[in-house]
């Protein structure tokens, strides 16, 4: 009995030992789902190269994340956060209370989705708004929340075309879906929906994202080239995915405009075009040189081998930056510029 | 009422009872049996992947190394022009495109493999060797018949040139199917076909042996003292009481402790088997106490009073003469806390385990994922490949708590002495 009560303190000795040792050499990284495929990606590709381990990637969520990244500087704490939007003001303030006083901004790429139909049918332009109230599950009509009654165009606006709503809609599981729902479906929400839905105890932003199941909208599967497929087949039909998808399918799809805009490579980039947004990631600077390969890391993601038009990572769905933003992460990266906190 | 129709009532009411009761077993093996029969056919062709035969020349002067090269000279050669050129000479192409449609057939890993091939065995540099490379996801998903080929090209993930290829593999016999040593080896991955659970193992080893270390001794001990040394009065009632509300606990309130405690408060590493270990045994000590305890009460007094009665002290006779009898069914306790232990995912969500974790850990303080993770992660995933290699992971969850349950049963009745 005597030998397992010492194994018992000699093993709470070793732990407390190996923690106040403890160091990494393996880079951390915590934030978005969004930008998690384009990391995990990337992560291998540099855990094959050799010199360094694959880093560690959870998918926390941009705010999840943030808050952990800005928890501290230390080996305790991750090195990099990955986010779907720009940090905070607050979370920059927190980060800043807690000694995380040097942050490296860097911009991914883009996210830009395109609202398209088949070539063969005739222009179209929407509003966010008409968008949302084509998709939604519940609508406001004269001050009442309402499940959504709209059959055709013409019976959101007079302007839009006498045809029957029909909308193909990515799976609740894919990013593109993430993607129209915080863009548009929040965006194009009117205020008095957002507060009718709040009056009724729901969060807004979740209940506005609600997509109609009458029909109007059906899910389609997985496959963006299946979606193209079936809008070509059908005029009144429309679809959203990726703008890569647009691109590779021009011969047989066309995008309409968004609150009068065509997506293209550059409107994404600029986001003059409305569905279109940034990704980033954070890198605390401290951990720089102290953690090994970070800045190995911030060259393998920038690089053009990876982030340019034909790059790996334009393969899996990311637009790249245009080539002066593209500079500008890239000596981001390669200086450790860091971005004003206060 | 007569008699006998009472009589007949009462039988027919057992007649009826004895019906719901084959009824409801028979649907809960009938849920079993599809539950597994599922699991099963997806599953079980994770074990195998599909590799195509190909012919490398390792060519010295392309990899740019001597005859008799040392393996260190070998390792920081570039193998990436051979690849290549292995894996266009397996089909004629006529532009970029078809060239980068045919290489896709291969693994991204390709390099590796070959590369792996020359350091294993440095003689067969200068010559020339057909070696085995793993197909791509597609290839291996077509071959499996998990895919379905005959979907016009624009729905399908592979086009018809590279369908031609897979036809003229099959005709020639390059396409032959391996035994998947890579599910086992390697870890997360990416790419479906280099993916594999050895990560996962590993860590959901290191979790389990500290739950084990941490849990165990403290149970046991904790449970000798209540059932034979404490006073019998309000506070170890209270006590009592207690353990047995953190049994029925759901486990992701041991992950918030753990995050508070072991993570903000001790600042363990996060994402590691150190401090899953801890937060399973937290939750699995209530587990143990109570078969513990059980187990202990379940000695008849005689035992211990015979002691007693020819002089041994109350620590004699309960260590001498108690805990042993009492031993088999702490064991089968402890194997079955374990066992629940090694299915739980909420606790390590929470404790940042859901990562994506490419090395093996070597030590209990790598980052690491877990068995039941491991499930979660690749059920999410998009490609077509993660969809077996979901069913297989469970399959071998399963397989390990069927083996631990069983060996819970056995200990108990090898050892267990009836007292009648």
């Amino acid at each position: 009995m005597n030998k397992i009560i010492s194994a018992i303190f000699g093993f709470l000795l070793v732990l407390s030992f190996t923690t106040n040792s403890y160091s990494r050499d393996q880079i951390k990284i915590v934030g978005s789902s969004t930008v998690y495929p384009y990391a995990t990606v990337v992560a291998e590709k540099f855990g094959k190269s050799g010199k360094f381990k694959t880093p560690v990637i959870e998918s926390t969520g941009t705010g999840g994340g943030m808050k952990l990244f800005c928890a501290g500087v230390g080996a305790n704490h991750p090195d990099i956060t990955n986010a779907s939007r720009a940090i905070k003001p607050k979370e920059k303030a927190l980060c800043e209370k807690n000694g995380v006083s040097e942050i490296i901004e860097i911009v991914v790429g883009n996210d830009g989705i395109s609202f398209a139909h088949a070539v063969s049918a005739p222009d179209a332009d929407f509003t966010k708004e008409q968008l949302w109230r084509a998709l939604a599950a519940k609508v406001d009509v004269d001050g009442k929340l309402i499940e959504n009654p709209y059959k055709k165009w013409s019976d959101i606006d007079a302007s839009l075309p006498n045809k029957k709503i029909e909308i193909l809609v990515a799976p609740p599981t894919s990013g593109t879906r993430d993607a129209w729902n915080s863009l548009v479906m929040v965006k194009g929400c009117t205020k008095t929906a957002k507060s009718l839905h709040e009056a009724n105890g729901k969060k807004p932003k979740k209940a506005c994202t609600r997509i109609r199941e009458d029909g109007y909208a059906v899910e389609a599967g997985e496959n963006d080239t299946l979606i193209v497929q079936k809008l070509t087949s059908n005029p009144d039909a429309y679809g959203f995915f990726g703008y890569s998808y647009l691109i590779a399918n021009k011969d047989k799809v066309k995008a309409a405009s968004v609150e009068g805009v065509q997506p293209s490579l550059e409107g994404i980039q600029d986001y003059s075009y409305p569905i279109a947004r940034p990704l980033f990631f954070y890198v605390k600077k401290a951990h720089v040189g102290v953690i090994p390969g970070i800045q190995e890391y911030l060259k393998e993601f920038t690089s053009k081998k990876a982030m340019s038009n034909r790059g790996y990572l334009a393969k899996i769905g990311l637009v790249p930056l245009a080539s002066d933003k593209y500079k500008v992460t890239r000596t981001a990266a390669i200086d450790l510029n860091v971005i004003n906190i206060k | 009422m007569t008699k006998e129709k009472r009589l007949k009532k009462r039988h027919n009411a057992e007649k009826r009872f004895r019906f719901y009761g084959l009824a409801s077993i028979f649907l809960a093996l009938l849920f079993v049996l599809i539950l597994v029969q599922n699991i099963f056919s997806k599953g079980s062709s994770a074990f195998m992947k599909t590799a195509i035969n190909v012919t490398v020349f390792y060519d010295p002067e392309l990899l740019g190394v001597k005859n008799g090269a040392t393996k260190d000279e070998i390792l920081e050669a570039d193998f990436f022009d051979i690849t290549i050129d292995t894996l266009l000479k397996t089909f004629p192409t006529n532009n970029l495109d078809e060239e980068n449609q045919l290489i896709d057939l291969f693994t991204t890993d390709a390099e590796l493999e070959i590369k792996n091939a020359l350091i294993n065995n440095s003689n067969l540099l200068g010559k020339t060797v057909s070696l085995e490379i793993t197909s791509s996801d597609d290839i291996d998903q077509l071959h499996k018949g998990n895919y379905p080929r005959d979907l016009p090209e624009e729905r399908r993930r592979i086009s018809n040139f590279q369908l031609s290829i897979y036809d003229n593999f099959l005709e020639n016999k390059k396409i032959i199917k391996n035994f998947n040593n890579y599910f086992f080896k390697n870890g997360d991955s990416r790419d479906p076909e280099i993916a594999g659970i050895g990560g996962a193992l590993v860590g959901s080893f290191y979790s389990i042996l500290i739950c084990l270390l941490l849990s165990f001794p403290i149970a046991v001990l904790a449970s000798i003292y209540l059932e034979e040394f404490a006073p019998k009065n309000k506070i170890t009632d209270f006590i009592e009481i207690n353990i047995n509300n953190l049994a029925a606990v759901p486990s992701i309130v041991y992950g918030l402790l753990a995050l508070q405690i072991l993570l903000a408060t001790i600042q363990l590493p996060r994402s590691t088997p150190l401090v899953a270990g801890i937060t399973l045994a937290l939750m699995t000590l209530p587990r143990i106490i109570i078969p513990c305890r059980a187990s202990l009460k379940a000695v008849p007094p005689s035992i211990r009073e015979g002691a007693l009665a020819v002089g041994a002290s109350k620590f004699q006779s309960v260590f001498h003469h108690v805990v042993p009898l009492a031993l088999p069914g702490t064991l089968s306790g402890t194997i079955i806390g374990l066992a629940q232990a090694l299915g739980e995912t909420a606790p390590l969500i929470l404790i940042g385990m859901v990562a994506f974790v490419v090395d093996i850990p070597s030590t209990p303080i790598d980052p690491s994922s877990s068995l039941p993770v491991q499930v979660y992660l690749w059920s999410e995933s998009a490609e077509r490949g993660f969809v077996e290699k979901t069913s297989a992971t469970i399959m071998m969850l399963l397989s390990f708590l069927i083996v631990m349950n069983f060996l819970a049963v056995y200990l108990r009745q090898k050892f267990e002495k009836r007292w009648n």
